[in-house]
């Protein structure tokens, strides 16, 4: 019986030096991640609010060596950019989706969607930059806002068809059927029904495309370019906070690099204003 | 109501189905009208024969309910009645179903249509992601082309047709999911009232529900027999006992019995039946 009960202690010892081990690479894994999560934002918070000021709103980037400026242009930019990606991205992502889960389903047409949407998604951003560059920017032969619109839907399109795909099988099939029991005709049952019932899903992956889409740098230095000025043509180059980001944070001027900091709190703000709005979105999903 | 069940069979007529006079397994009174005749139904899930050689009559205004153990081919044999399988591939049935003599398996048959004249509650209760009363305008606007004021007539009787008007009336605006479960469940039924529909088929409507609401449900199916044909799948025995006309019990995907529900409860035919419903069986 007491020798039971040795052979146990044994294995509780080592299961419990096991756990230990285990616990401590866990944390150390956990400790790195954290360390330079937090050494950035900290670093971006004292930078970036030591920049922020009511010029960098009202006031568009200045030229090199001038005193002050600010970001409105970028900021306009960036908005216009984001407002017409959303515009062209979801009507076609969410279409896609749901020709994929309510249509195509296992056809081969579907297969191949799919298979092509996947590598989209983990396409490098800055193929994509180049792709509509060679199409698009070479052959109008200027930069612009819908070029970088363009390159920016690309990235965003594969994310909404995806998560819009998912949220749709997610909808029970008792729901299709009970639409299809009153005699329902299937386009009806597709928009009307199942698409209402994922609805704050699907809203969810937009979001989160948007927030993707609104920190690329690499798709917009060959598509929208920048620019000095104010501009809300969308036919000429357009500054965005990316690329100005990008192009002062590494230039000469203190000025610059202050209102690189600036933006660059900016864009991480709105990428969690975005997240947090859609884990909103997705949680009032519970109560219908 | 009358009015569509005449159109149904002037349709018929007009359509040229023939009417197979089989009455084999047919104990009803000889002028009762059938509103489904099912005839040599076999049904094939893949190359699994779910329903074998199925010869039934569902009587119009009356409640036909059919019993059987988990698996025994009730809910198919309902699901073949509005073709509801067509949505699944592989799935496929054979033999007859004739809906005042026009035979429903046909490939010509229009599945939306058939839907819409016979309509469906599940076991689930199903309501759509939008308000009360779109739930209900929903199915009636697929048909019937009505005015705002009409429509609100339309809810109001449909929601009185599954007493739930008292409960729902100051919240016709709010979603269908805000509802209790048996509500919602009697929210379906209403929905499925309001197209009007000549046959209704429950498929276990109170399985999901507690007494209350499943007594509420109960009183409401024979409430509405008086109107419509109604077919239903139960597990519970006492209930079908109490809401049914006639009583069918399946085993193994085959009709064993079928009768009146009082012959067939008080003394059953089959051995077989007398085993399930004394509850000697399994």
């Amino acid at each position: 019986m007491s020798q039971i009960a040795n052979i146990d202690q044994a294995v509780f010892a080592r299961r419990q030096r096991a756990n230990k081990i285990g616990l401590t690479l866990s944390m150390l894994a956990m400790t790195l991640g954290m360390v330079f999560l937090i050494w950035i934002l900290a670093t971006l918070f004292i930078k970036g609010f030591a920049a922020v000021s009511l010029n960098m709103f009202t006031m568009s980037t200045p030229a090199p060596g001038s005193e002050g400026g600010g970001l409105a242009n970028a900021i306009v930019g960036s908005l216009m950019l984001i407002a017409s990606c959303t515009l062209i991205s979801t009507p076609v992502g969410v279409l896609a989706g749901l020709y994929l889960s309510e249509y195509g389903d296992r056809s081969k047409v579907a297969a191949v969607t799919r298979f092509v949407t996947d590598i989209m998604l983990s396409a490098p951003s800055i193929v994509i930059g180049l792709f509509v560059y060679a199409l698009f920017v070479a052959q109008v032969k200027h930069f612009s806002g819908w070029a970088g619109t363009i390159a920016l839907a690309l990235i965003a399109i594969p994310v909404v068809v995806r998560t819009t795909e998912n949220m749709l099988r997610l909808v029970p099939g008792s729901l299709r059927e009970a639409a299809y029991a009153l005699g329902t005709p299937k386009w009806k049952v597709a928009f009307y029904v199942t698409l209402r019932a994922a609805k704050s899903g699907i809203m969810t992956g937009i979001l989160l495309a948007l927030a993707r889409v609104s920190g690329e740098t690499a798709p917009l230095l060959f598509t929208a370019l920048n620019n000095q000025f104010f501009s809300t043509n969308m036919n000429a180059p357009m500054a965005n906070l990316p690329v100005v980001i990008f192009q002062f944070a590494m230039s000469p001027y203190d000025n610059w690099v202050d209102l690189a900091w600036g933006g660059s709190l900016l864009i991480t703000f709105a990428v969690l204003g975005l997240n947090i709005l859609a884990r909103v979105v997705f949680r009032e999903k519970a109560q219908g | 109501m009358k009015t569509m069940f005449n159109l149904n069979k002037i349709d018929s007529e007009g359509l040229g189905g023939k009417l197979n006079m089989n009455t084999e397994n047919n104990s009803q009174s000889s002028d009762a009208v059938n509103a489904l005749e099912i005839r040599n139904l076999n049904f094939y899930y893949g190359s699994f024969k779910g329903l074998k050689d199925i010869n039934m009559n569902i009587e119009e205004g009356k409640v036909t309910a059919f019993i059987g153990p988990s698996g025994c081919g009730k809910s198919t044999l309902l699901r073949t009645m509005n073709r509801m399988y067509d949505l699944y591939p592989g799935q496929r049935a054979e033999g007859e179903i004739n809906f005042y003599g026009n035979n429903i398996l046909t490939p010509g048959q229009d599945l939306n249509l058939l839907r819409s004249r016979i309509g469906m509650v599940f076991q689930k209760p199903t309501p759509f992601p939008m308000s009360i009363y779109e739930n209900i305008a929903f199915g009636v606007r697929l048909y019937e082309n009505l005015n705002r004021s009409e429509m609100d007539e339309r809810v109001e009787w449909a929601l009185n047709k599954a007493a739930l008007w008292t409960e729902a009336k100051d919240k016709l605006n709010q979603s269908g999911l805000s509802l209790s479960g048996g509500q919602q469940q009697r929210l379906c039924i209403a929905r499925g009232v309001a197209v009007k529909p000549s046959v209704i088929l429950l498929d276990e409507p109170t399985s999901a529900l507690d007494p209350i609401s499943t007594g509420k449900i109960e009183e409401l199916i024979s409430e509405l027999k008086n109107e419509y044909t109604i077919a239903i799948v139960t597990h519970n025995m006492q209930q079908a006992a109490r809401v049914s006309d006639y009583t069918a019990y399946m085993y193994l995907g085959s009709l064993i019995e079928f009768g009146k529900t009082d012959e067939l409860f008080i003394k059953p035919k089959r051995k077989e039946t007398e085993d399930y419903i004394t509850g000697r069986f399994g």
